[in-house]
């Protein structure tokens, strides 16, 4: 199977205290793999790490994008090859609409890649078109970015993000929280739409809830900062129903 | 543009530019500030009696009044006046060439993509045929509605009579020391008369006045929009105002009567040695409105509150501000409403940026008088600091003088978040873009009422100005 990001053996800190401590994961192109972990085994910074916030110190490891190492590379740049992160508490941009924003950022990625910027009225036709896969009203293009969204609002307007730069590798940071079930259901079945032979997924997330709308082929286990074991869909069920000291207890990890 | 040498920082630079060469110049008064000199002005420009015995006296207010500590204070001291030329007679501008034009000016023109014949006017250096006659048309056009259009001098000339029944009532000259400056030394600027009824669509640009002066050191400028009238009147431009003076003190004084409706807009960008000290006031009577839109980008220093007096019921102000203060300057900018009868409105919005060691300052005056009961007015300020070591200061003075009014102020302050760079960096924009999204976004409001070409340029520069500042 071909990969499309490769992460080996990655230690991060964050404020001096090491939170990943020697995480190894491997996402094949077109699937969906979801990490699952209790509180503060080190998911969102898996996940902030991989777009690159600069307060995520890398200290050991490599993390290469189709054979790419990234870990030099700015956030910006690792966007521009399509790593997108689908942020859990996204930021509000007062003053920037959501078109405008997305129009500068289709157009950035473009550009790193030579390509021409996207002509304004297809940039339409295509924010409509995946706008109405999500369920969104036209005026959303109009808003300001997150200012004033409802949390499901919010958590849309990431996936709406993600299916204009059609990234190649997509981190949801728990997109679940916060969601109730109706606008659960939405955001999966954008994200389920979204899915393409050339695109990995990785759903990052505290409960099996979303894996109910959003199959995943495989599931890895986080906790104190390492993948401890890996499975099919299966392995979801069994923690939702056993509970994450079980997996603590079956391997050893200390409490 | 009255052209003089720059004494205070770039000295040895602007003679290589050779804009002071004397032999250039039909007439020159002499460096310095006298009596001598102002009565020399008066007598080169052929004005009435009543105009020299008006300088004069007002020399003798600015002679008198001693510099401000306030506001730019310690900077202020840093002008060298005696060494400045307060008149140089305008007609000999186009002796300037483009080629003398630094070449970090000509750059930012092309950054900004400016057609050439508005970047030789926005040089100050000479005029161009086929804006003239886009002017004369639009003159003529404007003629037959009765809209007297002229730069000041000119209208002394011409109108005599209504030129003084208006001049200086709003600002007197000894409203402060660097309005009194003006009024002794005042060239150039915009003389408007809208008369009873007429209103004027397109907004009147400076920037077609090509041939007159209209961007000098000591601009004075008088708009009166007569009853029921309308005009709105865009000064200055958004590509940077290359001059050679360093010191900037214009006086603009509006009268709005019965029911009329005035906008003034300003968008400046000076060059980063000029000092930008400009009072700016608007008289608005029954049912009138007048709004300013002020944007001040660039110079050393700015301090500038256009000011609303609300003369009569019915009356509106509304004052929008932009300030965005880069490395090694200052604005002090923001804006004063003093309401004199009673149910009159008004609404102060000001949108301050500081980068890097810039500093911004809001300065507001409310002022409500004992009589103007049930007045309402709002005031909002906000500041956005770019780096660690951005300043902004609020000093908004609110004097009320009775109960029965309603009165809103909100200030802000905010910093550029790093997990906002991140947010916006991580959909694959850059660093720099991701900084001017912010600012575009923080002046939105007020970049949305400025007509579209502004609105576009001012995005434009602000996109300029924080290229390089980020890394």
């Amino acid at each position: 199977m071909e990969k499309s990001l490769i992460i080996r053996d990655l230690h991060v800190n964050v404020e001096d205290k090491e939170i990943l401590k020697g995480l190894s994961l491997e996402l094949e192109k077109g699937k969906v793999h979801a990490v699952m972990g209790p509180n503060g085994s080190g998911k969102s910074t898996l996940s902030y790490a991989l777009a690159g916030h600069p307060n995520y110190e890398v200290t050991g490891g490599e993390v290469l994008f189709n054979g790419q190492d990234v870990l030099e590379m700015g956030a910006d740049e690792r966007a521009q090859l399509g790593i997108f992160l689908a942020f859990q508490y996204p930021m509000s941009i007062p003053g920037v609409s959501m078109a405008n924003f997305l129009r500068t950022a289709v157009n950035s990625v473009r550009k790193a890649r030579d390509e021409k910027p996207m002509r304004v009225p297809d940039f339409r036709k295509m924010l409509n078109e995946k706008m109405s896969v999500l369920k969104m009203d036209r005026s959303f293009a109009g808003r300001y970015l997150n200012e004033g969204f409802s949390g499901g609002e919010k958590k849309r307007a990431e996936i709406l993000q993600m299916a204009m730069l059609e990234p190649k590798v997509a981190i949801l940071d728990e997109t679940d929280s916060g969601l109730d079930i109706d606008a659960l259901r939405i955001v999966s079945e954008g994200v389920n739409a979204l899915r393409n032979p050339d695109t990995s997924v990785l759903i990052i997330t505290h409960y099996q809830r979303i894996l109910n709308y959003v199959k995943p082929d495989y599931v890895h286990v986080l906790v104190d900062g390492r993948i401890v074991t890996s499975g099919g869909p299966e392995l979801a069920l069994e923690l939702e129903e056993k509970g994450y000291d079980w997996v603590r207890e079956q391997f050893a990890v200390p409490a | 543009m009255a052209i003089t040498e720059d004494q205070l920082r770039q000295e040895q630079e602007q003679y290589k530019y050779g804009f002071s060469d004397p032999e250039n110049y039909v007439f020159k008064s002499k460096r310095g500030l006298s009596a001598e000199v102002v009565e020399e002005i008066s007598y080169m420009k052929g004005e009435p009696d009543w105009m020299r015995d008006f300088r004069l006296k007002s020399l003798k207010h600015y002679n008198k009044r001693p510099m401000p500590q306030w506001g730019g204070g310690g900077l202020l001291n840093e002008i060298d006046f005696d060494n400045i030329y307060y008149y140089v007679k305008p007609s000999d501008r186009a002796e300037n060439s483009w080629e003398d034009v630094p070449d970090y000016i000509k750059d930012t023109f092309d950054k900004l993509g400016i057609p050439e014949a508005e970047k030789k006017f926005l040089a100050g250096v000479g005029a161009q045929y086929e804006s003239e006659v886009i002017y004369h048309n639009l003159q003529k056009d404007l003629e037959a509605q009765g809209v007297i259009f002229l730069d000041t001098d000119s209208a002394l000339k011409q109108y005599p009579e209504l030129f003084k029944k208006y001049f200086g009532t709003i600002i007197p000259p000894n409203d402060n020391k660097f309005a009194a400056l003006n009024s002794a030394v005042w060239s150039g600027g915009s003389f408007i008369y809208v008369p009873e009824g007429v209103k004027i669509e397109l907004p009147l640009q400076a920037y077609f006045r090509i041939n007159a002066e209209n961007m000098g050191q000591f601009e004075r400028t008088l708009i009166i929009a007569d009853k029921g009238s309308q005009v709105h009147y865009v000064e200055g431009c958004t590509a940077p105002t290359y001059s050679t003076d360093s010191l900037h003190s214009a006086v603009v004084e509006i009268v709005a009567l019965e029911g009329s409706r005035v906008r003034y807009t300003t968008i400046q960008n000076w060059s980063k040695n000029v000092y930008n000290l400009v009072t700016k006031r608007a008289a608005a009577y029954k049912d009138a409105t007048m709004e300013w839109v002020d944007g001040n980008l660039g110079s050393k220093l700015t301090m500038k509150y256009p000011a609303i007096y609300l003369m009569e019921p019915g009356a509106k102000g509304e004052i929008l501000s932009v300030a965005f203060a880069g490395h090694g300057q200052h604005q002090d900018a923001g804006g004063k409403v003093v309401h004199v009868a009673p149910h009159t409105t008004s609404t102060i919005t000001s949108k301050s940026i500081s980068k890097e060691d810039g500093r911004s300052s809001y300065r507001g005056l409310l002022k409500v008088h004992p009589e103007a009961e049930f007045s309402k007015s709002n005031v909002r300020c906000d500041a956005l600091l770019l780096h660690e070591n951005s300043r902004t200061d609020t000093y908004p003075y609110i004097e009320i003088e009775n109960d029965r009014v309603d009165i809103g102020h909100e200030a802000t302050v905010s910093k550029v978040g790093e997990e906002q760079l991140f947010y916006l960096m991580s959909r694959g924009v850059s660093e720099a873009e991701a900084y001017s999204m912010i600012v575009t976004g923080f002046i939105e409001p007020i970049a949305k009422e400025l007509p579209m070409e502004y609105a576009v340029e001012l995005n434009r520069l602000i996109q300029l100005e924080m290229e390089g500042s980020v890394g």
